[in-house]
């Protein structure tokens, strides 16, 4: 008490000191103590506004001012006639705000649920489970919310424009409660196309993808940016996600919006141009299905079930350029599964073997033995490397013995000697085997010198094969040459497996196996080099490199990196970036011996294995070179293989245990051509060809200053704009 | 009148100032106390406009008309007003017959609130009469003040100069605060409950009392808080809020928030105040009650250091003023009553803005003269208007016996 010391003091004078006085003293002390508390307050408002006054200016606008993100559209992915492939739609997003949610009485709470819940026609639980956070009791996985407990919880997705203008009418009804209009990705399909897998998909950015922008100060993407994850969207992401822009808005103590204070403006995503054509795009994908669904109908002779058909691929690529005009896959998805965010189900779907793993795209992704049409490098291998001549005969006999094995000839057929042009034509494997054989013999009957020479393999590797082709999708396989070194380092990573099995008591076609790979599973035989001679074994090739090859063979020895993405153009239809063909290699193969396949080709398809397929095609009018392939795939049913090509275009079509090459494949290539030519029976009516001109355009479509999209210009002359 | 011998008017400090000069004019008609009557009024002006300024945007308060709680805040002070008059003008002699009244009528209103009240806030505190919320406890200070310096001054009417205030005072004096103060803890209501016990306090030191009662209540009440903390009357929760300016974790979405708001709010203004009306913080509602407990909040964001220094200079003011008039007092009704004022405007409003900037407990009580709320300003305004009169008093009676003044100097 402060005012004892007085007391004590007036007490020292011994002097006996009325009440009065002492009150009146004590009012004294009372006045002091006073202006001691004031003081304290004026010191203590002095330290806030003051001394500590911009610690707390910099939260007061931290917590009153918020930085909303403005994301602006994602650019547009349009075909080469300008139709758009992928664009943008409004989707009202119902979110609720959980810090103000809880600041509401447990009844209340309750019935603003019941209220959204009736609203967008869900029950109370769905919504309710929706706001739990992961890890809460009662949260399900996959439904509750695993973001910020602080940030606006989605609880309904793509509601209808009306509930959402309802909602935000009834504000009041609705506290904590905001619709929000989202950008999502829209698939306009021309032509009902689906294009899954090249179009890819987006997700929502992860939190290591963010912290790594942070680290690299890429502030294109925000924490709630959505990212490419496959497809086009993925590869050309930095184009298309545009720059997000951003509103300062005071907001109160709810968070409501007050008012703007400032805008950063957002850049919209540039539009990505591809070569891929809707009208192509859409046959090839029907025709891939339908050829997939005869398959399933039709019995396999040598299994006696109908074909599995579990999969499929088709490319069509512009054979000078390297440009891709349609690809599809087959099994495919919907690619609007993905918007808004994907279900756990439907996730499980995409990746499910027993779904046939659709997400795959078995195109660039999809790895298969060439069979039968990897005969045309073999036999450019084999020219090149001197041993034999265009003029060169070969016994194409029913059967070819290695050591204590048969190599047969498909269905035992036997044509005598025959020269390489003959032997592509009716696809002899006896005549290849030979070849393969000679050269084993010739340059590495050692079985264990890995560099030895072998033409076949070094014939492969110039096409592309075993490595990427460089496509501009991502996750693209680089397929397989099953040469010395491959074997060496599968025995290498195999053998410890193998000599254990090996080990195991049995006498079955694994076991044998098994022991046999143990003591000599590097080897490269002479069954090995025969078997690559035609295709088989462990060589896998995707259908877009076989495509390439293909397109080499056709322009006279040019392997290109395959282009789907033809040019930039910013949003408001300014070129920002011609996208190139891009060469990866000249091939060093003679003129002459491309010229003497081409021939061969020419014949598979008039008078060839593919020639049954092509009654009444004018091929005078349109020289179509083909090549077939059926290879056969150890404890399955063969890959149907077709490989063709005109002087505009390559198409190449496979279907996983479908059948033989033009049993299955052939019918769905005539259409092919026959769409991409005009060709109605025995005419050509170029007019009516898919693409205008018949051969894809060279301009870009046209970007009108109102926003639309136009077709190239035909007009002749002038490339100006 | 027995009264012989009032104290000098102008000097605190009597004993050791020459004689005034002024006595010729000690005859003239009373006067107001002009300072306090200022200082009151811009109090009620900037309260007035702090009030405007913190509900202006608040829809959800208003519905709508930013002028709302403008007019009845307005109409509230012009009741004050009346209030305060009538006090002012009513005889000495009525406010004692009148103070029992007042007294009893407040109890009455404290066991209705404890009956039938409505709970805001957590403690239940308001009677709702006819539309309007009444808050008795806001009363019951200015009718435990006046009660407290009635039963002493009665007691010791007649040769109070003579007479210590004995043991018996001091317990009459207990013994009229406890009841209203057991009901007020009832509600609970803890703020008002410590405003309360400190003007029990002021009044019964003021009254020079025996110093060992001042020590033992000083010691009693620090026991009692002691032992309501530690044998558990007090939940953990109601620890946590009242410890919370400490450390705002302690009740992060109550009283941690008000407090963390608050000196975000009052550290916002700076210097020179964001501007009336402009307040970020004020008219984006982040403080909580800002235009009653958090008045302080909205003076400190928009008028800053120089504004809010002006409203915590008025108070000091009026306490000075308030403090002046006790020790002016010629009767120890008068001395104790103003003394009670003081320290019940004084703790109340260290206690208001000690709490928005985070140096006092959470606890609702509203800032004198310049929150928003009826009860507190027809109380208050009363008080001021008992302030006049005991001045009004201490001036005749200085007029009639000049010589006893200066006779009785010497004491000092």
């Amino acid at each position: 008490m402060a005012m004892l010391p007085l007391d004590r003091l007036r007490d020292a004078g011994k002097k006996r000191v009325p009440t009065y006085t002492k009150g009146r003293l004590r009012l004294g002390v009372i006045q002091v103590l006073v202006i001691t508390l004031f003081l304290t307050l004026f010191g203590r408002l002095w330290y806030l506004q003051v001394f500590s006054g911009d610690e707390y200016t910099a939260k007061a606008a931290d917590q009153s001012v918020r930085d909303i993100v403005v994301q602006p559209a994602r650019g547009l992915i349009v075909d080469d006639m300008g139709r758009p492939l992928v664009a943008n739609r409004t989707s009202w997003v119902v979110t609720v705000d959980r810090t103000l949610l809880q600041k509401l009485e447990g009844r209340t709470q309750k019935r603003l649920l019941q209220r959204i819940a009736d609203s967008v026609d869900k029950p109370y639980e769905s919504i309710r489970a929706h706001i739990r956070i992961c890890g809460e009791p009662k949260s399900q996985a996959g439904v509750c919310w695993n973001g910020s407990p602080y940030q606006p919880v989605p609880v309904a997705k793509d509601i209808p424009q009306q509930t959402a203008l309802m909602i935000m009418e009834q504000n009041e009804d609705f506290p904590a409660v905001i619709v929000e209009a989202q950008s999502v990705r829209a698939y306009p399909a021309p032509y009902g196309i689906n294009a899954a897998h090249l179009l890819g998909y987006l997700s929502p950015i992860t939190e290591s993808e963010m912290e790594r922008a942070e680290e690299d100060g890429d502030e294109s993407v925000h924490g709630a940016s959505v990212v490419g994850r496959a497809g086009l969207e993925k590869e050309y992401d930095e184009y298309l996600r545009g720059f997000p822009g951003y509103k300062q808005v005071a907001v109160d103590s709810m968070g409501r919006v007050l008012g703007d204070s400032g805008e950063i403006e957002g850049q919209v995503g540039d539009t990505l141009v591809t070569s891929i054509d809707s009208r192509v795009q859409a046959v090839v994908e029907q025709q891939l299905a339908q050829t997939i669904k005869t398959a399933r109908a039709t019995v396999d002779t040598v299994t006696g079930r109908p074909y599995v058909a579990d999969s499929g691929a088709a490319v069509v690529m512009e054979a000078d350029t390297g440009r891709i005009v349609a690809m599809a896959s087959q099994p495919t998805y919907e690619p609007d599964v993905w918007v808004g965010g994907i279900g756990p189900d439907e996730l499980e779907r995409l990746y499910s073997e027993e779904a046939g793993t659709p997400l795959l795209s078995r195109a660039t992704q999809g790895q298969f033995a060439p069979g039968s049409t990897w005969k045309p490098f073999m036999t450019a291998g084999a020219l090149r490397d001197g041993t034999y001549t265009q003029s060169s005969y070969l016994d194409c006999s029913s059967g070819f013995q290695v050591g204590n094995r048969v190599f047969k000839n498909y269905e035992s057929g036997a044509y005598g000697s025959i020269g390489f042009q003959k032997a592509l034509e009716v696809s002899c494997n006896t005549f290849f085997y030979r070849i393969g054989y000679n050269f084993w013999q010739k340059y590495g009957s050692d079985e264990t010198d890995v560099d030895a020479k072998d033409p076949l393999v070094e014939i492969a590797k110039t096409f592309g094969f075993g490595s990427e082709t460089g496509i501009d999708l991502p996750g693209e396989a680089s397929g397989r040459i099953a040469d010395r070194k491959w074997k060496l380092a599968y025995y290498e990573s195999m053998k410890d497996y193998y000599c254990e099995v090996g080990e195991e008591p049995g006498d079955d076609f694994l076991h044998r196996f098994a022991r046999e790979f143990c003591i000599e599973g590097y080897a490269y035989r002479a069954g090995d080099a025969v078997n690559f001679s035609i295709g088989q074994g462990d060589t896998l090739v995707t259908p877009l490199q076989l495509a390439r090859g293909y397109a080499a063979i056709a322009n006279g020895g040019t392997l290109y990196e395959p282009r789907v993405g033809k040019a930039i153009v910013s949003p408001e239809g300014e070129v920002i970036e011609e996208i190139e063909p891009s060469v990866q290699a000249e091939l060093d193969i003679p003129g002459g011996d491309l010229d003497f396949i081409d021939e061969a080709l020419q014949n598979v398809s008039r008078t060839g294995t593919m020639a049954w397929r092509l009654v009444d095609f004018p091929l005078d009018a349109v020289t179509l070179r083909a090549k077939t392939g059926s290879a056969e795939v150890y404890g399955k049913q063969s890959t149907s293989w077709v490989a063709s090509y005109t002087k505009d275009y390559v198409v190449v079509m496979m279907v996983s245990q479908g059948g033989t090459g033009s049993g299955t494949s052939g019918p769905a290539i005539r259409t092919i051509y026959e769409t991409l030519y005009g060709i109605d029976g025995d005419k050509v009516r170029s007019e009516d060809s898919a693409i205008p001109g018949v051969v894809p355009p060279t301009r870009l479509p046209v970007f009108a200053e109102d926003g639309s999209i136009l077709p190239p210009s035909t007009k002749p002359g002038g490339d100006e704009e | 009148m027995s009264i012989i011998n009032p104290p000098r008017a102008r000097s605190p400090r009597p004993a050791y100032s020459p004689p005034s000069i002024a006595q010729s004019s000690l005859a003239r008609v009373p006067q107001l106390d002009w300072i306090l009557l200022l200082a009151t009024a811009a109090l009620l002006t900037l309260g007035t406009m702090l009030v405007w300024s913190a509900t202006a945007e608040r829809d959800v308060l208003t519905g709508g008309d930013s002028e709302a709680f403008l007019r009845r805040h307005l109409v509230n002070i012009a009741i004050g007003i009346v209030l305060a008059v009538l006090v002012a003008a009513t005889d000495h002699r009525w406010v004692r017959i009148l103070a029992p009244v007042v007294y009893a009528a407040s109890l009455i209103g404290l066991v209705l609130v404890l009956v039938m009240g409505s709970t805001i806030n957590g403690s239940r505190s308001w009677i709702i009469i006819a539309g309007m919320s009444i808050q008795p406890a806001e009363f019951a200070k200015l009718a435990v003040v006046v009660a407290m310096a009635l039963v002493v001054a009665e007691r010791t009417e007649s040769s109070w100069k003579q007479r210590e205030v004995g043991d018996l005072d001091v317990l009459g004096m207990l013994g009229i605060a406890a009841l209203p103060a057991a009901m007020i803890l009832l509600q609970p209501d803890l703020g008002t409950m410590l405003v309360l016990l400190a003007t029990v306090f002021g009044v019964i030191a003021a009254s020079g009392a025996p110093r060992r009662w001042l020590l033992g209540l000083g010691v009693a009440g620090v026991g009692a808080a002691a032992a309501a903390v530690r044998f558990g009357l007090l939940e953990d929760y109601q620890i946590d809020r009242f410890m919370a300016f400490t450390n705002p974790a302690l009740d992060p979405r109550g009283a941690g928030y008000n407090t963390e708001q608050a000196r975000i709010a009052i550290g916002n203004g700076g210097v020179f105040g964001q501007g009336l009306f402009d307040g970020s913080q004020t008219q984006s509602g982040f403080v909580p009650e800002q235009q009653t407990d958090f008045i302080f909040t909205v003076a400190g964001e928009e008028l800053g250091l120089l504004g809010a220094g002006v409203v915590i200079a008025l108070l000091g003011v009026l306490l000075w003023r308030a403090l002046t008039i006790a020790s002016q007092a010629d009767d120890l009704f008068g001395r104790l009553a103003a003394a009670g004022i003081a320290c019940w405007i004084g703790f109340q409003s260290f206690q208001n803005i000690g709490m928005c900037l985070g140096i006092m407990p959470v606890t609702g009580v509203p800032l004198p003269l310049v929150s928003h709320g009826g009860s507190a300003i027809f109380a208050t305004m009363m008080a001021v208007g008992l302030l006049q009169t005991i001045h009004l008093r201490s001036q005749r009676s200085m007029g009639l016996g000049v010589a006893h003044s200066r006779r009785d100097r010497s004491r000092f």
